[in-house]
């Protein structure tokens, strides 16, 4: 590890945290639970959001557990089939899907674009209650028993042959659904009218822009995800026949609704991680991302194309063979945006000056998990290799690369690189570092063996395996313990920081975009004028002027 | 889309103690620059709002056009059982309802407070009368057991002499009884598509019902018209639904 750090902290001994503050302005818990302040919403979704990613994490300790022997002796065969449900239900409705968004994408939009606020503030609470209560109905829904349907709700055993919580489970996400809409359709709205004096679009930090694009995936996929629970639950209940093939419906066509949002919704998980590596890699290289605008319309790319590959998760379900053809090359087309991101980060680092602080150590942790997740997911795009593939664990290693060695990678990345700005304190750096690294070993141990039982044709969603299957899986649970361990470690220590953190100061990385410019943490209207933005993003010459300015006035 | 309070006096100044003072107009929520920009905003919150009840509403198009293509005997036959009368009927309302809203949109701009008032409360009649419709429409398919997935039956698309209304004036020919079935499809999109628009025209009704206590009291005529306008623009999208519904169930398969 380099000794070098781009680190400057104010004098400890005569620092502050600024009196007047968005955490400072009003007390008591009605302040928190009535805010229209985009800052207090982003912390209420950040408390929020950790807590059902413990609840989730606990689920995925139990798979784990009961995966670690052949045979299903753990907890019986259907508590198995409800705990996988759960844990994906949870992770990905209530953790993944709000988790960079809602907390800092609501956080920092605006004040990226020099805003006072989210163009709609009372949506954007009422996007945080929806959230709350679909979460309170999920909590409940486990509580009376559970739901065993898989997180994707296949129908007809969804609609016919299941006795479990079917309904509320889909009531609870129909509702997380809108809370997504709204916190997207809040987004596009700042995004397009509240930037300030100068701030062109060619100006915004490619982590607005990547939000963007996930916003427009929110709110023109989450409707359809809508009306498909809406059928399910109308099926469940009345019995309408519209996938019962009894009444001449057609299960395939819930899947295509399903799907249509469901494969854009792992873009709106993974558009905003890539954002916030964007920020990452570009400030601890002290270099502007190479090809700016090729990774702007590479965000914009991938949800355009997003839109037009969602039968890939079909082909085994009956649709024609043209319709596989065309699907596989649609799919294979995402991963030319993708790669366009990943070389352009890589030519970023190209003779930048690298620190490796640990926002820098979980992006180098998203870039190599990321691109073996995204090819693998190319394995999975063609139809011949997914025939053979699809429902063993090669698709569980695959999913889980892309979505915790990727998403949650660049998730806690980001909360280390802007934890300085919203509390005005420093994490400990030593422990932090430990903990990228105890992540990242702790991943690779859990979800690499994945790919090799999945080729060797472990299916997935079984409580028991054939015993020659254990070693790989006594990796994999062993792996998933040191896995629980990483991200317990930010918790603690985060929650430390609190209060013992050293105090930040406004710019500590010496970081470029406009939120770094002032307080921390920042104002309730976040700065003291609206600014004007008078140079383009990520310019460091800019910022070293801004320095020498500062030093001769001073 | 924000209610502004109105405040009494004409101007609001703030942060006066910190010695940067910006005032503006009492409408003005205040993390905007300007009154325009506000609007500019809300619209756009708006028609993207509506963008994504096309895609909700989109879901039970695609249905619907797919189980038509396949059951095509079955959905004609079926489609033949709604009542071309209460529909059209149904559709000047909706279009005259669309009218007397667009009047209280350019009531509250000309600040013309009994005529935004007599428009609101136009409309929000107009919305019953079509609830009124369409529950006659309800009644009847209730009465003919056409409800799907609870008592339905078959007997009109297997017999159509059964029901000697219908067959007097189509003469349709008996559906085999694995095409007949299907008919309960038909009459479950009808349901769920006319159930959804009607479920957003309960929900425009209960918002103008508000709109009408507040107009009263002169909220809409003090140059902020954002609510209104917002409004008239979730009232007319649903109004276009309907003019999508109509053809698709009750005319295209009237030869």
């Amino acid at each position: 590890m380099s000794t070098n750090t781009i680190v400057s902290l104010p004098d400890q001994s005569t620092a502050r945290i600024p009196k007047m503050n968005f955490i400072s302005k009003e007390k008591g818990l009605l302040s928190w639970l009535l805010t229209g302040d985009h800052k207090r919403i982003a912390i209420l979704y950040l408390v929020s959001i950790t807590f059902f990613f413990f609840i989730g994490g606990a689920l995925a300790g139990l798979i784990r557990l009961e995966l670690l022997t052949p045979q299903s002796d753990l907890m019986a065969t259907d508590t198995y089939n409800k705990v996988f449900t759960m844990h994906g239900i949870i992770m990905i409705f209530f953790f993944l899907v709000p988790s960079v968004p809602a907390t800092i994408g609501n956080f920092f939009i605006p004040m990226m674009i020099g805003a006072k606020d989210l163009a709609l503030p009372k949506i954007n609470l009422l996007s945080w209650y929806l959230y709350i209560v679909a979460g309170i109905l999920a909590i409940y829904t486990m509580a009376a028993g559970g739901v065993d349907t898989g997180w994707t709700f296949t129908t007809p055993l969804s609609t016919h042959y299941l006795n479990t919580h079917v309904l509320t489970t889909g009531i609870a996400i129909f509702i997380a659904g809108f809370s997504s809409i709204f916190t997207g359709l809040n987004f596009i709205v700042t995004i397009h009218k509240m930037r300030c004096p100068g701030m062109t679009w060619f100006r915004l930090p490619l982590f607005v822009w990547s939000n963007y694009a996930a916003s427009i995936l929110m709110v023109l996929g989450t409707p359809v995800l809508a009306i498909a629970i809406v059928l399910v639950a109308l099926e469940r209940v009345f019995g309408i026949g519209v996938f019962d093939p009894t009444k001449g419906g057609d299960p395939l066509l819930f899947q295509h609704l399903f799907w249509f949002y469901s494969h854009p919704a792992v873009y709106i998980m993974i558009l905003p991680g890539m954002g916030v590596i964007s920020e990452t890699i570009s400030t601890f290289s002290r270099k502007r991302v190479f090809g700016y605008t090729a990774v702007a319309f590479s965000s914009v790319a991938i949800a355009v194309f997003g839109f037009f590959v969602w039968a890939h998760h079909m082909f085994i379900m009956g649709i024609s063979n043209y319709s596989m053809l065309v699907f596989s090359l649609l799919t294979m087309l995402v991963a030319v945006p993708s790669a366009i991101k990943i070389f352009n980060w890589a030519f970023t680092l190209y003779k930048g000056s690298i620190t490796f602080e640990t926002p820098m150590l979980y992006s180098f942790g998203f870039m190599g998990l990321f691109t073996i997740g995204g090819l693998t997911g190319v394995f999975l795009g063609s139809s011949g290799t997914d025939i053979h593939l699809t429902e063993t664990y090669f698709i569980v290693a695959h999913f889980h690369f892309v979505m915790v060695g990727g998403m949650l990678m660049a998730f806690l990345a980001g909360i280390h690189f802007w934890w300085p700005k919203m509390t005005g304190r420093m994490y400990p750096e030593k422990i932090s570092q430990f903990a990228a690294v105890v992540t990242f070993i702790g991943f690779n141990f859990t979800f690499f063996p994945q790919f090799i039982l999945g080729t060797l044709g472990m299916p997935r969603r079984y409580a028991s395996y054939p015993p020659e299957f254990q070693v790989l899986n006594v990796f994999s649970t062993a792996g998933a313990t040191i896995l629980g361990v990483g991200y317990l470690l930010p918790l603690l220590y985060l929650t430390w920081s609190l209060k013992y953190g050293e105090i930040a100061g406004e710019n500590p990385w010496q970081a470029t975009g406009l939120e770094w410019q002032t307080q921390s943490p920042p104002l309730t209207e976040n700065y003291p004028a609206i600014p004007v933005m008078d140079h383009e993003a990520y310019d460091y010459e800019w910022l070293e002027g801004q320095k020498e300015k500062v030093a001769s006035v001073g | 889309m924000s209610d502004s309070q109105v405040v009494s006096n004409d101007v609001v100044v703030h942060g006066a103690e910190a010695g940067v003072q910006h005032e503006h107009l009492p409408y003005q929520r205040h993390h905007f620059e300007t009154y325009a920009q506000q609007n500019d905003a809300t619209n756009f919150a708006m028609w993207l709002f509506l963008l994504t009840e096309i895609m909700f509403f989109g879901g039970l198009f695609t249905a619907y056009l797919i189980y038509r293509n396949w059951y095509y005997p079955a959905f004609v036959q079926a489609s033949h059982q709604l009542q071309i009368f209460w529909g059209t009927a149904n559709t000047a309302v909706l279009i005259t309802s669309s009218f007397t809203m667009a009047m209280g949109v350019w009531c509250a701009e000309m600040k013309k407070k009994s005529a935004l008032v007599l428009c609101l409360t136009l409309t929000f009649v107009l919305g019953l009368v079509f609830l009124g419709i369409k529950f006659i429409e309800y009644k009847e398919k209730y009465d003919k057991n056409h409800i799907p997935g609870f008592h339905y039956s078959m007997q009109s698309f297997l017999n159509p002499q059964s029901d000697p209304e219908v067959y007097n004036e189509y003469h349709d020919k008996p559906l085999s009884f694995d095409m007949a079935r299907h008919t309960e499809l038909y009459f479950f999109l009808y349901f769920a598509m006319t159930g959804m628009h009607a479920l957003h025209m309960i929900i425009g009704i209960a918002i103008l019902g508000y709109m009408i206590f507040r107009a009263q009291a002169g909220a809409y005529t003090t140059g902020h018209v954002t609510f209104v306008e917002n409004f008239g623009l979730y009232w007319h999208f649903v109004d276009i639904i309907w003019i999508y519904l109509f053809p698709l169930l009750y005319l295209i398969s009237r030869h």
